[in-house]
């Protein structure tokens, strides 16, 4: 990106978009004799050229082993390794000590719910009590949740006898403040939810939830997979105690993902992971943990992968938040509007004038998504279809699978537009229209 | 772009998805199997009835929810299954199989898999080879259930 004046404010305008795709080589790739439009960007984002190079310039220069040996590689990769989690920390909002490197956002949330299990279990002392579940406690999921933020949950509620219960949708797949409140009770002790559904792109009422739940005792884990690549993120001030958000949808590396905990709450938790790099002392019979973050970072981590994590985040900070949030807002009424247009097309989601993020998922009538999706993809158009590991979700809105288009800051309204045409020609395809 | 695609929708395919052939319950059935692609969430249940004391299949009727490939692999496995012994279907069965592992190398017999043949192209998108095995993977249990 040149180094010119422009308006945070405004969205990323269409001149930029094109220079900004220079920098990612995957979207020069051609696919069936056409030109990728890339539109699957909320299951894995491309990478620049500035990630990439990024961890190959660590894995020539600086490899080595972290937080153990006293030779210059071992200090050098050390010191990048934790300057990388102070960049990330720093923008969500939180202190380096409120992020712990995990797998993916999967294993991110599976360490807060198997440290309540453990915590239930007597594990982590006092100190661990207040997350301590038993028969009569209850934890609140939405209907919409990908099945990463409900299946630990469901394994938490199985193992401590707590009940499962779920806050439901409507027939476009959303819910309200009063939905939440309905559900949420003096027996809650858990509340988690999506900030922004991989499946209809609505944007949860956070600060809204955690007042509620706080008010009842209870603690907010909050999914941001979906959040965090796509718009500015203060994760202290929305409020939310846990937070999970993965690498590779934010320009980063797969193979890594980050937990945020308030502080005082992850030097509490009991670990999920045990073994090297988690301890202070060990004996034959007993151990005691390292602070947190160390403590549920058992075994080698993912040290490259988090110096490119960090360069993807200064990626997306030269680029502006606030201005790819905007940009994709744009994108997004492109294709509802396109979408909804087009007859026996069902969009799914938040209408129009609803906050929405840039994804649209939607059903074509007569025609499976599985059909959709080859269809496009031979006009070299990448979506997802499935049921996006949100069965729950799409057995509400009648539907074993639907087609979702997502954008992201290096989207062309072009390729909304390809989309959009070849949606127009799909139902005729296959004998439906 | 056009060719490839209608490599693996040929019009038989696209037709059967439409027909379904078999689609519906059976009045009484000596076997039946659900089975269910779990990355796309499609499903199938067969349904398998024998011609009184011999093992000879009278009908095989199918129910579920999928792409057009599966729905129109169901289809044509239902045309074809009727008035065969069970030892006649799982050979057409393993045919069927091959002729989807081979990646479209060989040929396949027009005389045993009948329509079938059309699914040759689907041989070449790996993702869509579970699609069209799966009404096959659940006769195959059905046959399994009933020897």
């Amino acid at each position: 990106m040149s180094a010119t004046i422009v308006d945070v404010s405004q969205p990323i305008t269409d001149h930029e978009v094109n220079a900004i795709r220079r920098d990612f080589p995957a979207l020069l790739e051609s696919v069936n004799g056409e030109p990728l439009a890339y539109l699957d960007s909320a299951a894995t984002a491309q990478r620049p050229h500035a990630v990439l190079d990024a961890e190959r310039h660590f894995l020539e220069h600086h490899n080595a082993a972290v937080h153990r040996g006293a030779h210059t590689l071992a200090g050098l990769a050390t010191e990048a390794y934790e300057d990388a989690r102070s960049t990330v920390a720093a923008f969500v909002g939180a202190g380096p000590d409120e992020v712990v490197w995990t797998a993916n956002a999967t294993d991110a949330l599976n360490l807060v719910a198997y440290g309540f299990a453990n915590a239930s279990h007597g594990r982590g002392g006092a100190a661990a009590r207040r997350f301590a579940l038993a028969p009569g406690d209850e934890i609140v999921v939405t209907e919409a949740e990908h099945h990463a933020n409900l299946v630990p949950w469901q394994e938490l509620a199985a193992v401590t006898g707590a009940t499962l219960r779920f806050i439901p949708v409507n027939d476009s797949g959303v819910y309200s403040v009063g939905d939440a409140a309905a559900v949420l009770s003096s027996r809650t002790r858990i509340v988690a939810l999506a900030h922004v559904s991989n499946v209809t792109g609505f944007v949860a009422p956070v600060a809204e939830i955690v007042a509620l739940a706080h008010a009842r005792g209870a603690l907010v884990v909050l999914d941001a997979c979906q959040s965090a690549p796509h718009r500015a993120l203060d994760l202290p001030g929305l409020g939310v105690d846990f937070a999970a958000f993965s690498g590779h949808k934010m320009l980063g590396p797969t193979g890594i993902g980050v937990l945020y905990g308030r502080a005082e709450l992850l030097d509490a938790l009991p670990p999920f992971r045990t073994g090297g790099s988690m301890i202070s002392t060990v004996t034959m019979t007993d151990a005691d943990y390292l602070p947190a973050p160390q403590r549920f970072e058992a075994g080698t981590p993912p040290v490259s992968q988090a110096i490119a994590l960090a360069e993807a985040v200064r990626y997306l900070q030269r680029i502006g938040l606030d201005r790819i949030e905007r940009r994709e807002e744009l994108l997004a009424e492109r294709m509802l509007v396109g979408l909804a247009g087009i007859p026996g097309i069902r969009t799914i989601g938040p209408g129009l004038g609803v906050p929405r993020a840039g994804l649209v998922s939607f059903d074509v009538d007569g025609v499976h998504g599985h059909d959709v999706g080859q269809y496009l993809d031979a006009r070299g158009i990448a979506v997802r279809v499935g049921h996006h590991c949100a069965q729950p979700l799409h057995r509400r809105l009648g539907l074993i699978s639907s087609t979702r288009a997502s954008a992201y800051m290096y989207t062309t309204t072009d390729e909304v537009d390809r989309l959009l045409g070849s949606a127009h020609e799909v139902r005729r395809y296959f004998g439906a229209a | 772009m056009s060719d490839s695609l209608a490599n693996l929708y040929q019009q038989v395919i696209l037709d059967h998805a439409r027909q379904r052939i078999g689609y519906g319950q059976l009045d009484h059935a000596d076997a039946e199997r659900f089975e269910r692609n779990p990355t796309c969430g499609d499903e199938v249940m067969v349904r398998l009835a024998l011609e009184q004391g011999t093992d000879r299949i009278a009908s095989l009727a199918w129910q579920g929810a999928g792409c057009s490939i599966s729905t129109a692999s169901a289809s044509v496995l239902a045309q074809l299954a009727e008035g065969l012994t069970l030892t006649e279907l799982q050979s057409k069965i393993d045919a069927f199989r091959a002729m989807l592992r081979e990646r479209g190398d060989v040929e396949p017999d027009e005389d045993v898999l009948g329509d079938a043949v059309a699914f040759q192209g689907v041989s070449k998108y790996v993702m869509r080879v579970k699609c069209a095995m799966l009404p096959w993977v659940a006769a195959e249990a059905c046959r399994g259930s009933l020897t």
